[in-house]
């Protein structure tokens, strides 16, 4: 373990200093393109073994670049890592433990499905022959394609072309899948079957590190999660982490928006905003009863009153910022 | 979804270069496949086996006179009235212009440009393939697409001299007349020295296939170094440059026409073909060394 410190981000601080827990570790790890742009701006991933860690961030954030780099398709400008215990100058022997579909799969479409993945094992310089036809088949099999293996590529529908792709990281046995934006582009019921492959995946031990710009179509599946925004890194920890970082408010439904805010002022609840027909404040250490009964006592008609949670959603937002381009 | 369960797992792999020289026979086959049997290149080699027939017809129709036939290709026709061996030869001289280097253009500039273009690079390089290994499987698959196009152009051009014209001991350029096997042990000794021309292009080919994603762009620049390059050499004013011409010495091969073979004529030419893959191969593997996958 040449790279094993971490830089202290919330939650991993244990694991990060014991490196040898980690799947991956990145140090001030950083890549500026030629145009002077810096696509990711140093940082420090720690993701656990046997995790699946979500790593999210609105498109451009980026995620891709960050797992080029983990691949060593692009040589990182600044900054170091290590995957699997293995230091990235000995990149090429750590790659055949892991799997990985990059920027969406990408493979010939006028070869099948099994052909293109008999290709991938071709390429493969210590795959072995002997039982090449049945791990592809497995492969296959596994991502629901065997029916469809002999088909041309071409002619594959876009959650088919996802799932070769994760089948290519599936020939043989993975102690890292790096899957980038595996549901880009699918329908929900696409988008299911590619989670419950991840669980798949992640239950025979992997570790998966999966990418998305939609957190809601990975937290069912993830235990960690990073966050990306315009290259840093701004959040790292686990969901429940994540979620322990919204602060709740207290939600109040009344036909008399005006007074009751003035009560939550009075109060000195933080951050009163009103709405048609409700007023809401950041409940801090406030009993939500005592509220109620202030509010009572005031006479503003209260028709309905809750304490609320942000939803991971919401954080994600806050996080990485109301851009444009949030929902890709 | 699948129904497989975990314990269905193949056996597997020993550690990786378990067997370094069959796995890259496996992953070289693969290329091969890739090449040849892909619908655009058989179609290529079509155009390519069609050719030394449509001239063996048209010769036959119109059967030029023995002893007639200018300079360049003229040498051949001239001959082929009274041995068709040497229609092989007129069709590796009139392919050799256009025709054969462009088929090797479009092979070398689509072999890494293309898969970029594809994002099979990516693919490739993550399983991972290897960069030196990639590129060295790409070259061996272009050297041996420029055997094979040569090899096909010679071969119907034989052929189709066997079947319309005589066959028999070959008179050499140099007027000595030779056996029909030594007349053919010339004829594969021609096809080994264009074959090692046509792989010196390729490894331009190869090596401006490294810069781009864009296959087609690789192969109009081919085009245009090849004529551009059969134009400067026909230019008597700027013959200084001559040797250093990539097309200079590929019709340098009547010297194994001759008794004695003028050997210094072809080593020339193989030393510039050499020279030029050396140098084209090191500029891939510089280009593909460090380059940046981003597509």
């Amino acid at each position: 373990m040449t790279t094993g410190r971490v830089l202290a981000d919330p939650g991993l601080a244990e694991a990060a200093a014991d490196g040898a827990d980690l799947a991956v570790t990145t140090s001030g790890l950083a890549m500026r393109f030629r145009g002077g742009q810096l696509a990711v701006d140093h940082i420090g991933l720690a993701v656990p073994h046997g995790s699946v860690y979500g790593f999210l961030g609105p498109n451009g954030s980026g995620k891709t670049t960050t797992i080029r780099m983990l691949l060593g398709l692009v040589h990182p400008t600044a900054g170091t890592f290590a995957m699997l215990g293995t230091d990235l100058r000995d990149l090429d022997s750590v790659l055949p433990r892991v799997g990985a579909l990059v920027e969406g799969p990408a493979f010939y479409p006028f070869l099948s499905g099994r052909q293109n993945l008999a290709r991938c094992d071709a390429a493969d310089p210590s795959a072995d022959l002997s039982t090449a036809r049945a791990r592809i088949d497995h492969a296959l099999d596994q991502v629901g394609l065997l029916a469809a293996a002999d088909k041309r590529y071409r002619v594959y529908s876009l959650g088919m072309k996802q799932r070769l792709g994760i089948a290519a990281g599936l020939l043989r046995p993975r102690d890292l899948m790096i899957l980038d934006e595996p549901t880009n582009g699918l329908d929900p019921q696409g988008t299911r079957e590619v989670r419950s492959l991840v669980k798949q995946i992640a239950a025979d031990g992997t570790t998966v590190f999966v990418s998305s710009h939609l957190l809601a179509e990975v937290e069912q599946v993830c235990s960690h999660v990073g966050v990306m925004s315009t290259g840093r890194l701004v959040f790292q920890g686990t969901l429940t982490e994540l979620r322990s970082r919204g602060e709740p408010r207290i939600l109040i439904r009344t036909s008399d928006p005006p007074t009751g805010a003035e009560v939550l002022g009075k109060l000195e609840l933080a951050s009163v905003t009103v709405s048609d027909g409700q007023v809401s404040a950041a409940l801090g250490e406030h009993a939500p009863e005592r509220i109620n009964a202030e509010l009572v006592h005031a006479g503003v008609p209260v028709a309905g009153l809750e304490t609320v949670r942000p939803s991971l959603e919401d954080l994600f937002v806050e996080l990485t910022g109301e851009g444009f381009d949030v929902n890709g | 979804m699948s129904t497989a369960s975990v314990t269905e797992v193949p056996q597997i792999a020993p550690g990786p270069g378990a067997a370094p020289v069959r796995h890259w026979l496996r992953f070289f086959r693969s290329e091969l496949r890739n090449v040849f049997l892909r619908p655009r290149n058989l179609a290529m080699l079509a155009v390519l086996a069609g050719a030394p027939v449509f001239l063996g017809v048209v010769l036959w129709i119109n059967t030029p006179a023995p002893g007639s036939g200018g300079p360049g290709a003229g040498v051949f026709v001239g001959q082929i009235a009274e041995n068709g061996v040497f229609l092989s030869l007129f069709a590796i001289y009139v392919l050799l212009t256009v025709l054969l280097p462009l088929a090797v253009s479009v092979v070398s500039g689509d072999s890494v440009a293309g898969e970029a273009g594809l994002g099979t690079l990516r693919t490739l390089l993550t399983v991972p393939a290897g960069r030196a290994r990639l590129l060295a499987t790409k070259y061996a698959t272009i050297v041996v697409f420029c055997f094979a196009a040569t090899l096909i152009v010679a071969g119907l051009g034989l052929l189709m001299g066997a079947i319309f014209f005589p066959v028999g001991p070959v008179t050499l350029l140099s007027g000595d007349t030779v056996p029909l096997a030594d007349g053919l042990a010339r004829l594969a000794l021609i096809v080994c020295y264009v074959a090692a021309a046509l792989s010196a292009l390729g490894a331009i080919g190869i090596a401006l296939s490294t810069f781009t994603q864009h296959a087609i762009a690789v192969m109009a620049t081919m085009l245009v170094v090849v004529i551009v390059s059969e134009i400067l050499d026909a230019v008597s004013q700027v013959a200084a440059i001559h040797p250093y011409l990539p097309s200079h010495f590929w019709f340098s091969f009547d010297a194994l026409l001759r008794t004695p073979i003028a050997w210094s004529g072809v080593l020339h030419g193989l030393a510039s073909f050499a020279a030029y893959a050396v140098i084209f191969g090191a500029v891939a593997w510089a280009r593909m060394r460090r380059a940046n996958i981003t597509c």
